[in-house]
């Protein structure tokens, strides 16, 4: 068995399932909670949570998730870390929050949010983990947990190279994982930016999803399902032979 | 609906094969730019130096600026202030006109295009020569840079060999690049021989010793301020470094962000006017000290036009310089652009995704993105939000506040998938273009943990 230290499993964890997890994967949540219980962890689901505003804020409209993260800060007041399986919902939590709620209140939240991957490699530090997954995976590295959650080396520094997504996946059996060139280029998803610039964003969607598939992927898995919608919504319209999932369902495939 | 970026990157990428082509070149030169910065261990202290000696020297600019302005006339050089680009026309024409010159021999200078000083020479009468290769060619075919290092970067060397059969006499046919530069240098060796005034930009300012600083590949700076007796410069008033040892902080990044070389093939220092010859250096505002008095965007004034912003922006290399409104494309433009007149060119605030890339290659630590997130809070308030977004925004902000309203639509949001096609994939839906919409689970997780549907793990 795995080791884990004792005051991990007194620790509170709220489960946030972002708005369009919530609605498209919910698998995805299933798989981060069961994943969490598995570790032995309390985790709980406030019913109330909706989304933390960063669609609207990255269009312009940062003024129209106000009342959404003081909402946000409410609702997750009780736990002592907050989990999300989505990269980019945590990093805007984590750094536009305490702008947001600047004036308002000191943000609370920020401090406590971990991407699901990010919490179980940094806090829980699993050392095994049940269940094989003999497929061949490219990892897409998205840009907000890259260069906001730092989840692995940003191809554009001089530091030393790591990849936290790689090394939990590593932990399942059978599994054989690559990337793709380019190794963390933007798929071209960024929110509205998709509809607003919908042509660079599929132009930059298809390169995307090439490079993964010339990596020789069967399936294309990461942290963050908002970049793998976008990328699938391109390979369902190209009829392409790659399939997709969320980093956190690899993990829990054997539970 | 669609900016004017968006509407301009949609004409570029309808050429699949030019978009790819611009793309990989330009992709090349960010891996170049790898290449180097990986090789030197202390890389990101560089870039974190940089940064501070920018800071630094924008917040005791007064300083600088006096130092720099007092050591140049000891050294013999005549210093002029230009408050605006119109300034700075009249006063370098005004030295042109003193000195009674025909024609000018310029090195590359994005600050000469940023104050549209060659149209407005030439409107004097002055034949204004561009000696840069790339700028040249531009000249040539009457188009502007679409990138600020490499200007003609968008041009194969195909339509480069076209233009010189037409205006050099080029053979037929033949665009080896090797042969089209021998071409290009016996003509322009022609102009610096029989031009009487040489004009370069300044990539530093060196304060202390009151020396201007120009890298070009070319050695066309070299060229022109070699044989000429006058010599202009033309100098943003942030281009000012405190002294040489912080100097080498930059010349050390800057060839290597911007082309991918360990250094440019000529870093030219000129200190002081040779004997018989005149030296001025022209120091223009034209915007930088109202940017020096704007918190959120200050650290724009710390961008040493290396371009590297550009080459990894991944809209950028598909979407071309001339997608872009202002004359400097790509994050650093963006932002330049906003700071210049942000009513003319909120337009390329949309040709971003965040990825940050930008704030990484940096070698000077812009903050660029944020600039740009920060940018987009503004558009409403000067009337240039884009409709649709501030009326999604507006409804994701009324179902989002609401909780249960948003949990119902969470039920009901599967029977979307049952729309018939042509409705959803209408001209109004911008996703639909070249990607399928997701498809809604037939039940969210919230229901399913309120059902208790969200089982424990069976733990053996």
């Amino acid at each position: 068995m795995y080791y884990i230290c004792i005051k991990l499993l007194i620790m509170k964890i709220g489960l946030f399932i972002p708005c369009y997890v919530n609605a498209i994967y919910p698998d995805v949540g299933i798989a981060t909670y069961k994943l969490l219980d598995y570790f032995g962890l309390d985790v709980d689901y406030p019913v109330d949570q909706t989304c933390c505003g960063q669609p609207m804020a990255n269009a312009g409209f940062e003024n129209k998730a106000l009342s959404l993260a003081e909402n946000f800060e409410k609702l997750f007041a009780q736990y002592d870390y907050i989990v999300a399986p989505s990269a980019s919902c945590t990093a805007f939590v984590k750094y536009n929050f305490p702008a947001i709620l600047k004036g308002e209140h000191l943000c609370r939240t920020g401090g406590k949010i971990y991407d699901a991957c990010e919490f179980i490699h940094d806090i829980v530090k699993p050392e095994k983990l049940p269940g094989k997954f003999p497929h061949k995976v490219s990892v897409h590295n998205s840009c907000h947990g890259v260069r906001e959650l730092h989840l692995s080396s940003a191809s554009e520094l001089n530091i030393p190279r790591y990849s936290k997504i790689k090394n939990l996946l590593s932990l399942i059996e059978g599994i054989e994982i690559t990337e793709p060139a380019k190794v963390d280029e933007c798929c071209g998803f960024g929110g509205m930016f998709a509809i607003e610039e919908p042509v660079v964003s599929v132009c930059m969607g298809e390169d995307k999803v090439k490079n993964h598939i010339a990596a020789g992927a069967e399936y294309i898995s990461g942290a963050d399902s908002s970049c793998l919608m976008h990328m699938q919504g391109i390979v369902a319209r190209n009829k392409l032979p790659v399939k997709f999932i969320h980093a956190i369902q690899i993990l829990a495939s054997g539970l | 609906m669609s900016t004017k970026h968006a509407a301009a990157a949609r004409q570029f990428i309808l050429n699949r094969e030019q978009e790819q082509w611009h793309n990989e070149t330009l992709w090349m030169v960010r891996q170049k730019r790898d290449n180097m910065a990986m090789r030197i261990a202390e890389w990101e202290e560089l870039r974190e130096l940089a940064g501070k000696i920018k800071m630094h020297t924008i917040s005791r600019l007064d300083h600088y600026l006096e130092l720099f302005s007092s050591e140049a006339e000891r050294n013999g050089a005549t210093v002029h202030w230009a408050k605006d680009a119109n300034e700075h026309n009249e006063i370098v024409y005004s030295i042109l006109k003193e000195h009674r010159v025909k024609k000018l021999v310029k090195s590359k200078s994005m600050l000469t295009e940023e104050c549209l000083l060659n149209p407005y020479l030439i409107e004097q009468g002055i034949e204004v020569v561009e000696s840069d290769l790339g700028e040249r060619i531009l000249q040539l075919m009457g188009e502007n840079p679409s990138h600020i290092v490499m200007p003609a970067i968008h041009r194969k060397r195909e339509e480069v060999g076209k233009l010189f059969e037409e205006k050099m006499d080029s053979e037929k046919g033949n665009s080896d690049p090797t042969y089209l530069t021998r071409i290009a240098r016996k003509y322009l060796r022609n102009e610096f021989l029989t031009a009487d005034a040489a004009m370069t930009g300044a990539n530093f300012g060196v304060a202390q010793t009151g020396e201007v600083v120009v890298c070009t590949n070319e050695g066309n700076a070299d060229m022109g301020t070699s044989l000429c007796r006058l010599h202009i410069v033309s100098m943003g008033m942030e281009k000012l470094v405190p002294d040489l040892k912080s100097l080498g902080v930059f010349t050390r990044l800057l060839a290597r962000s911007a082309t991918g070389q360990p250094s440019t093939t000529y870093t030219s220092h000129y200190r002081r006017p040779g004997e018989g010859c005149e030296m001025h250096i022209v120091i223009v505002d034209n915007g930088r000290s109202e940017i020096r008095g704007n918190s959120e965007h200050v650290q724009t004034l710390k961008c040493i036009r290396c371009g590297a912003c550009m080459n990894t922006c991944p809209v950028y290399r598909r979407s071309g310089g001339y997608s872009y409104t202002y004359f400097i494309p790509g994050p650093i433009g963006i932002n330049l652009g906003m700071l210049k007149c942000p009513g003319k060119y909120s337009d390329n605030v949309s040709a971003c995704s965040l990825c940050y890339s930008c704030n990484n290659v940096c070698p000077a630590k812009i903050n660029l993105a944020e600039q740009i997130y920060g940018w987009r809070q503004g558009l409403d308030s000067i009337g240039k939000a884009d409709r649709m977004k501030k009326l999604m925004s507006k409804g994701m902000k009324f179902l989002f506040s609401h909780p249960a309203l948003y949990r119902n639509a969470l039920k009901m949001s599967p029977a979307i998938n049952l729309l018939p096609r042509f409705l959803v994939y209408s001209k109004l839906n911008a996703w639909g273009y070249g990607r399928e919409m997701p498809r809604f689970a037939g039940e969210s997780f919230t229901s399913m943990w309120i059902k208790g549907k969200v089982k424990k793990t069976n733990r053996k």
